[in-house]
């Protein structure tokens, strides 16, 4: 049964290693929800965190074959149950005279902050985990839509075992 | 030693162990070809007709000697003409360097003459690829490059040198580097699989391509002599048990023995070891091992479970893996498998006859060559007629296509396995076909004087695909009438060759007699246009859809 499914992974900090992880889950037959990448603390390490899905078997042959790739260091997968998951949104609604409270109110009760706004539009800020922003951006819908864009999962397990850590890297 | 990047590439292959190097000049690798110019005493470079032949050269070479192969090709078209010989080294896991030079990094993404993006483009067919943007790096990473290709399991590894690179200057300074790995080692749980063995009745071994590539034949060999197990080979495993072995029931699946395909399922434990379960050689994953417990062994953790599931994964070097069990393993043996497996061989019992069959062809030139002569094969009928017929003894003396399947790969391989045995006798079996896509590199075979025995089963059509059409298509043969009227021996003569078309055994004994020690030499065998392929499990099938005659 299909299944998302969330990997991080510690590789090397330099161009062309975004096209390799890709094109790994491209000619594979893999599908990518979202990707997420950033440097770590060590420039020469970067971080990313990719959302696909599959079975229990494409769950680990993406893992088998990342391994494989030599720009990949280290990888997780994450555990659903036991993970810290967030992700980014910048939304960007048309509001007109009347309901500039009622979106604020929406805005705030999803915690989020209103970064940039006009006579007839609001652009907000709100972090949370994928349901939540799902959530949010349905709500929103009320609205008009006008633009959104989300940054993909960022992940990180629970607790000090399964760190993705460089600290011990060259 | 302060050195330009292409002395510094000289150097670094000289400090590899590299005496042969295949390729072709160009302007982005002006420099490097400077320096093979004045190292001419040191390294030999064979220039091929095409890039295409130099890749499949290197490749042969190394499936020949075992050694990492190397080519050497310009940009833009240079590069682009290496695709399908890199391509090829990558599915049969073959170790490969292939070095590429590209515009000066100042040019590199303006659309500059002859730039393209070789490490993009190659990427997906590569173990790993490196583009050289600053002098200090290039030696480790051709160090790197070594070590990538010819570790874990093998694989072409591309090195894109743009010229700025090759001229810029540094100090060389022989630095070992070491591959950093992270990642956890997969646990081996030798006890289970000790137990299956120990429990199974009707053992067989799978074996492939990665005992050639470990150095395991002699531990296979032992495996199957210590439990009496049948071993059944895929394609590229073909020489690693000698074919006079009487356990070796030879090639399995499509065009496999029935001995081997059958054997393998009706065993109750198939040890599979250093395969990965193509569907070439598998047919219906489904059906394959319905009535067997598998132990697999390979050095790539992502082949376990990847076509086919295995009860116990076993990852690591093969030759290593099969030492631990072999220390636990006490002899076995089943008379009544054994009996159950002559049987199974009496279907693949050839009659020997005087027609001028494929069967006989290759057995002739079988008895005419000896043990350790190199076999080179091109792609389709006449690759399967060889894996049946030819009586391969020692390991390493086949250089096929297997995973790409490239008709064209033939005589740029024989090129680099008689390169690599010291321009030794060496036979390439091709077809008017495959032949067609690359003989200019006759060119190559002359002017290196090398002794390549071509033989060209000619049956005028493009077989395999007409073997399909004739059996899926209802004989519609689209596109597979070639209605050529090419003159291959006419062709070689014009190449500085030698050249004879045979239509009979004897025609065929007397030109073998006539090849010189330092001319190749082509025959032109002229075959019926039907002859099929058979045994045959058609695609997807398993071995209840075998059919034995035509």
């Amino acid at each position: 049964m299909d299944k998302k499914f969330t990997v991080g992974l510690i590789v090397s900090n330099h161009f062309g290693v975004l096209n390799r992880v890709a094109g790994l889950y491209a000619k594979r037959g893999f599908n990518i929800d979202s990707l997420a990448v950033g440097t770590t603390e060590n420039p020469k390490y970067s971080r990313m965190t990719i959302v696909s899905s599959g079975d229990v078997d494409i769950q680990k042959q993406v893992i088998k074959q990342l391994q494989k790739l030599h720009d990949v260091k280290k990888i997780f997968m994450f555990d659903n149950g036991c993970t810290v998951s967030v992700e980014h949104l910048l939304i960007k609604i048309s509001v007109e005279s009347g309901n500039n409270t009622k979106a604020s109110g929406l805005i705030n009760s999803y915690g989020g902050k209103v970064r940039d706004f006009g006579a007839d539009f609001i652009t907000a800020e709100v972090t949370g985990e994928t349901c939540i922003i799902d959530d949010f951006i349905k709500s929103c819908e009320a609205f008009d839509i006008l633009e959104l864009c989300r940054s993909g999962s960022i992940s990180m397990a629970c607790g000090t075992e399964n760190m993705l850590s460089v600290k011990k890297f060259n | 030693m302060l050195m330009t990047g292409a002395q510094i590439l000289i150097e670094e292959l000289v400090n590899q162990g590299v005496e042969t190097v295949f390729g072709y000049p160009g302007g982005t690798v002006l420099n490097i070809y400077d320096e093979l110019y004045k190292n001419a005493h040191r390294i030999n470079h064979v220039i091929s007709a095409h890039e295409q032949g130099a890749a499949h050269a290197a490749d042969g070479y190394s499936r020949a000697s075992g050694k990492t192969g190397v080519v050497i090709a310009t940009s833009g078209p240079g590069a682009t003409n290496l695709v399908t010989g890199i391509a090829n080294a990558y599915l049969d896991s073959v170790p490969m360097i292939a070095i590429t030079g590209n515009v000066a990094t100042e040019l590199i993404g303006k659309d500059s003459f002859q730039e393209v993006d070789t490490v993009g483009i190659t990427q997906p067919i590569v173990k790993h690829n490196f583009v050289v943007r600053d002098i200090n790096m290039l030696e480790s990473t051709i160090k790197e490059a070594f070590l990538i290709a010819s570790s874990g399991r093998k694989g072409p590894v591309l090195i894109d040198i743009p010229k700025s690179i090759q001229l810029q200057t540094c100090e060389y300074t022989n630095t070992p580097v070491k591959l950093q790995s992270y990642h956890e080692k997969p646990h081996n749980d030798f006890e289970a699989a000790l137990d299956k063995i120990k429990n199974c009745t009707k053992p067989y071994i799978y074996c492939g391509g990665g005992v050639i590539a470990s150095g395991a034949e002699n531990e296979v060999m032992e495996l199957s002599k210590r439990l009496s197990a049948p071993v059944g080979l895929s394609m590229m495993g073909i020489t690693a048990i000698p074919n006079s072995y009487s356990l070796n029931l030879g090639m399995c699946g499509m065009h496999g023995k029935y001995a081997a395909s059958k054997a393998q399922s009706e065993c109750d434990l198939m040890i599979a070891v250093g395969v990965r379960f193509s569907d070439r050689a598998t047919g219906k994953i489904a059906e394959y091992t319905k009535n067997c417990t598998v132990i697999h062994i390979d050095i790539d953790n992502a082949e376990l479970d990847k076509n086919v599931k295995s009860q116990i994964g076993l990852c690591g070097d093969v030759k290593e893996i099969l030492n631990v069990l072999l220390n636990d393993i006490q002899p076995f043996k089943n008379s009544n498998w054994l009996d159950e497996i002559e049987s199974y061989k009496k279907y693949d019992v050839l009659e020997a006859d005087s027609r001028f069959s494929p069967h006989m062809i290759i057995e002739t030139v079988n008895d005419w060559a000896d043990k350790n002569t190199v076999v080179a094969t091109d792609v389709g009928q006449h690759q399967m007629w060889t894996m049946q017929f030819y009586k391969f003894e020692k390991s390493k003396t086949l250089l096929t296509s297997g995973g790409l399947g490239a008709m064209g790969f033939g005589l740029g391989a024989a090129i680099g396995g008689c390169m690599a045995k010291g321009k030794k006798k060496t036979i390439l079996f091709t077809s008017d076909g495959s032949f067609g896509m690359n003989l200019t590199e006759l060119a190559t075979a002359v002017s290196q004087n090398l002794p390549i025995v071509i033989i060209i089963l000619n049956n005028g059509v493009l077989g395999m695909v007409r073997q399909w059409q004739t059996m899926f298509f209802d004989e519609r043969y689209s596109q597979t009438t070639l209605n050529r009227k090419t003159n291959f021996s006419a062709v070689a003569k014009a190449f500085g060759a030698d050249g004879y078309r045979v239509q009979s055994l004897s025609e065929l004994s007397d030109a073998l007699a006539q090849a010189k020690g330092d001319v190749p030499c082509v025959i032109d065998c002229m075959i019926d246009m039907d002859e099929k392929v058979l045994p045959m499990i058609p695609p997807g099938g398993s071995i209840k859809d075998i059919v034995l005659k035509g």
